[in-house]
């Protein structure tokens, strides 16, 4: 397979990559061959300017051989162009993939601050107090920097962690390799996403130095709490370097997601329609739609809020507002605009979170189960549906803030509506399942444990759909439980399982099996003793983002339940480090990987492994669609998506295979 | 080919997978929320809405964890025995429309269900406000809350920000307006018990939610407009108000106490306040 005949010039020489040519007036280096179309694209250079440009090889002149063909991508780049500043999306992928598992250090750092104060309110913590001497009076957590926390903690986890990881980290290196394209379709801009997201999480984590600390308003800053400089700590220059960092994220994220929508329309190998994507791509496809369409509207809302706070404009504040005994000037805005318009991001985004993790853990269910992924076209339809109704579904946050109660009975519509295309997934999983052969990797058990955390967080879901119960349990802990394990931790292990997946490919080596397995049993373990029991705390009353349990009388009997809670999600913590060990070991000592390790069917696994600047040694041509694991009377029980298909082949037909 | 995942091993990891999944999930989920029942659960109901708000859960509770537990035991008892073992192949099979339109028609029958009966609910406790019943205008404020009751004339008086003064003048009454003469103003909510009430809700600066639990009734307090809610007391005593939207560094204090009393205790309540205009002997 791919072995390419060697195309020469009319002197002789070889045209291969690497080779420096000149055709007509244009010169520079052969950056791709395509001998069956007889094209060849050069990198141009020296007068002709800089891109690329298709040229006939007919028309071609070689000035110097490339030396190593193969090797040649990898001499060109200077250490900065090749690992800080490159355009290339694998390392790209990487260094989105490494910024937020560093960033989600910090947010479970954050978490568990936030679990010291709920599980044991009003304790002296010496060393905590050590380590962060302006959060803590006396030894004692202050309110307002538990609020910082508990801001700064989900923001953290959902913009710059799973949002970064999932679209920035899986659907950079992925996308190319899994279409079959040697990178992105605008290489510089997705340099630029990158780049525009380290100067966001400095602006962020700035913010925890300033006067009055960190911004303390919920990760949903409504105003006007989030608009009133002077309506609280939290509500000062911190929540002004908030909007900024996000707004900053945010341009980064719409880079990416146009790069993602054009390179998936745009530069699919040949034979890799639409119907033959693996589901990864469908899901990264999707969210890039999701958030291309829902991501400006938080953008304009923020720039609005931040207009708010700084230029005397009124978005969001009305009349006669009075807060620490003074009345604003300010007339004529209305608070409830910035819920809509931040939950018409905030509602997509969830998606932006779950979908890719859907994807994923759907393929990872194929290799690990050696079983084609059952109902393709039904997982397609429901991601593409969920896509749909996400934006139909936003002011289900919105039940007790005024709006009008007929709203509601639409919002609840559209809302249990979503529920029947989870419902066709849940069940497409289990049906993948059905008659595998289930090998338990550590990527596997993730997706499994996936799939129970999906469903758990999700009829939780419906309670919250609603309206009547969700007026009961809006802002309370059950509706914490409920998206920590709809969203957060179902999103968290895709990533994990996708970490376990395609780490071989990212770095050539494999992660340690046994380590990961038991971090898999520590963290579906602890997932549940932390989240499960938020669930009675939500029934009982309590309210989120409360500093303390200890005022109200509703809430004198849920120490002991929150001290448990306290108790896992430390546990919880410490099982991470063991994925980090793990990971940072296997980054330098894990044993070599194959090219294709799981022996999977995807176009990621014919590259080598880590695959080269361009991916391929020869650009993949597509005959199959992505599942065909233990095809009845094929030789190995999975075949790869570029082994043509038998035109005397009898009795194996599959969506997209051609037809046969 | 070994890849270090087949053979026993699998069977093994099947097996203990599956356990766990009965095990912590199914029975450690359904029997923590039987145990929960009695320490960590809904406040002993105190509103004749909340009944029908109430029943809505338990129905919700009973077949979302019909759900939970039949996917749970599926998942568990496939990955039990469909862990790697042997020779045995995978089946290649990938497609039946009868399957999927069984999972897809299911589930909407079901959820539709569950929008007409929340729909019937919410219809009957929000839709329209009580005909009878007194007003109360509750008004938050960083960080407490505050009630006002319009006194004989049956009618509040203006109100304006820019009055508002800490110690004479905390809810901003207009003395100019006649109707703001007689207005009560209380830092406590007294409510009549099996009267309807309607709690009239502002605030004077961020958002705010008033939430009693046993009542199950929550609603935000919006800065610039007025929004109406009801429920009807159905025991006497004491309750508390708690704010359920972040509103700043003593969110988690903003307590507000609720009295429900009988219509002679709430009348003899209300004679002994003096109007909060009144100025100071």
């Amino acid at each position: 397979m791919q072995i390419q005949a060697e195309v020469r010039d009319a002197r002789g020489r070889t045209i291969a990559p690497g080779a420096r040519v000149r055709s007509g007036d244009v010169e520079g280096r052969v950056r791709h061959v395509e001998p069956e179309y007889g094209v060849v694209t050069i990198v141009l250079e020296g007068r002709a300017g800089k891109g690329e440009r298709m040229v006939r090889v007919s028309a071609v002149e070689v000035l110097e051989e490339a030396p190593h063909p193969a090797e040649h991508e990898a001499h060109a780049d200077s250490f900065i162009r090749k690992y800080v500043f490159s355009l290339d999306h694998k390392v790209i992928g990487i260094q989105y993939l490494f910024t937020s598992l560093f960033m989600a250090l910090v947010g479970g750092t954050l978490a568990m601050l936030i679990r010291m104060q709920v599980g044991w309110p009003g304790t002296k913590w010496g060393l905590a107090a050590a380590l962060f001497p302006g959060g803590f009076a006396g030894g004692q957590m202050k309110p307002d920097f538990y609020l910082a926390v508990v801001t700064m903690h989900g923001t953290i986890m959902i913009f710059f962690v799973l949002t970064t990881v999932l679209s920035g980290g899986f659907g950079n290196f992925l996308i190319p390799l899994q279409i079959g394209a040697r990178d992105m379709a605008f290489p510089w801009l997705n340099m630029m996403s990158y780049w525009l997201l380290v100067p966001a999480i400095v602006v962020l984590l700035t913010s925890f130095f300033v006067t009055g600390g960190a911004a303390g308003g919920g990760w949903t800053a409504y105003p006007p709490l989030s608009a009133i400089p002077h309506a609280g700590p939290g509500s000062g220059f911190g929540q002004t370097l908030w909007l900024i960092a996000l707004a900053i994220l945010i341009v980064a994220l719409l880079f990416g997601s146009l790069n993602y929508i054009t390179t998936i329309l745009q530069m699919r190998t040949r034979g890799m329609s639409m119907m033959r994507l693996p589901l990864t791509v469908w899901g990264l496809f999707i969210t890039a739609i999701l958030m291309l369409l829902s991501f400006p509207v938080l953008f304009a809302a923020a720039i609005m809020l931040l207009f708010d706070r700084l230029g005397g404009t009124s978005f969001f504040i009305p009349a006669g507002v009075y807060v620490g005994g003074q009345v604003l000037t300010h007339a004529g805005g209305n608070p409830l605009l910035w819920q809509h318009l931040f939950w018409f991001l905030g509602h997509p985004e969830v998606y932006v979170l779950i979908l890719p993790a859907m994807g994923m853990v759907s393929d990872i269910m194929a290799s690990e189960g050696r079983k084609p992924v059952f109902g393709y076209t039904f997982m397609v339809g429901s991601i593409a549906a969920i896509g749909i109704l996400s934006f139909l579904v936003w002011a289900h946050h919105m039940y007790t803030s005024g709006m009008h109660p007929l709203v509601a009975m639409a919002f609840m519509t559209t809302t249990l509506a979503i529920a029947v295309p989870s419902a066709i997934k849940t069940f497409n999983w289990l049906a993948t399942l059905w008659q595998a052969r289930i090998r338990f990797s550590p990527q596997m058990l993730f997706a499994i444990g996936f799939v129970s955390l999906f469903v758990t967080g999700g009829i939780t879901g419906i309670f919250l759909a609603q309206p009547p119960v969700d007026v009961v349990m809006h802002d309370t802990y059950f509706v914490v439980a409920h998206f920590h394990f709809v969203m957060a931790s179902a999103a968290l292990f895709g990533v994990f399982a996708g970490i376990y997946h395609w780490f071989p490919k990212m770095f050539g080596r494999t992660m340690n099996a046994r380590l990961g397995k038991i971090h898999f049993w520590l963290t579906f373990v602890g997932i549940y003793a932390t989240f499960f029991p938020m669930h009675f705390a939500g029934f009982a009353g309590m309210m989120r983002r409360i500093y303390s349990t200890q005022i109200y009388a509703h809430l004198q009997g849920v120490g002991p339940l929150n001290t448990f809670i306290s108790l896992a999600a430390f546990g919880l913590g410490a099982a991470q480090l063991l994925f980090i060990y793990n990971f940072l070991v296997s980054l330098r000592r894990g044993p070599k990987a194959e090219r294709n390790p799981w022996r999977a069917t995807t176009l990621e696994w014919t590259a080598p492994s880590p695959p080269p600047h361009g991916n391929f040694e020869t650009e993949p041509v597509v005959y199959r669609w992505a599942y065909d694991y233990s095809v009845p009377g094929a030789a190995e029980d999975f075949i790869p998506q570029t082994a043509p298909v038998a035109r005397a082949a009898s009795g194996v037909s599959a969506p997209g295979s051609g037809g046969s | 080919m070994t890849d270090g995942y087949e053979t026993g091993d699998a069977r093994r990891t099947g097996l203990l997978l599956g356990l766990l999944i009965l095990g912590m999930v199914v029975a450690g989920g359904v029997g923590l929320t039987l145990y929960a029942r009695g320490r960590w659960w809904l406040p002993p109901l105190a509103s004749a809405e909340g009944a029908h708000i109430d029943r809505l859960f338990y129905s919700t509770l009973i077949i979302t964890g019909i759900v939970f537990v039949l996917v749970h035991v599926l998942l568990a008892l496939f990955v039990w025995r469909f862990a790697a073992h042997g020779d045995r192949k995978a089946r290649h099979w990938h497609d039946n429309r009868r399957l999927e339109l069984t999972w897809t028609i299911i589930p909407a029958v079901a959820l539709t269900v569950m929008v007409a009966m929340a729909g019937v609910v919410w219809a009957r406790t929000r839709l329209a406000p009580p005909a009878t019943g007194m007003v109360v205008d509750v008004r938050a404020e960083q960080f407490a809350w505050l009630s006002r009751y319009p006194g004989p004339d049956g009618t509040f008086g203006r109100v304006d920000p820019t009055l508002i003064h800490p110690r004479t003048n905390r809810m901003g009454l207009d003395p100019k307006d006649p109707a703001s003469a007689d207005d009560i103003v209380s830092p406590e909510l007294h409510l009549v018990v099996n009267e309807p009430v309607r709690v009239s809700l502002r605030s004077t600066g961020v958002i705010h939610a008033f939430f009693i639990p046993e009542f199950r009734v929550k609603q935000d307090a919006v800065p610039g407009v007025t929004i109406q809610t009801w429920f009807t007391p159905t025991r006497e005593g004491r309750y508390e108000i708690a704010c359920a939207e972040l509103c700043g560094i003593g969110h988690y204090a903003m307590k507000g106490t609720v009295i429900v009393q009988s219509r002679d205790a709430f009348n003899a309540w209300l004679a002994q306040q003096t109007p909060a205009l009144t100025p100071a002997p």
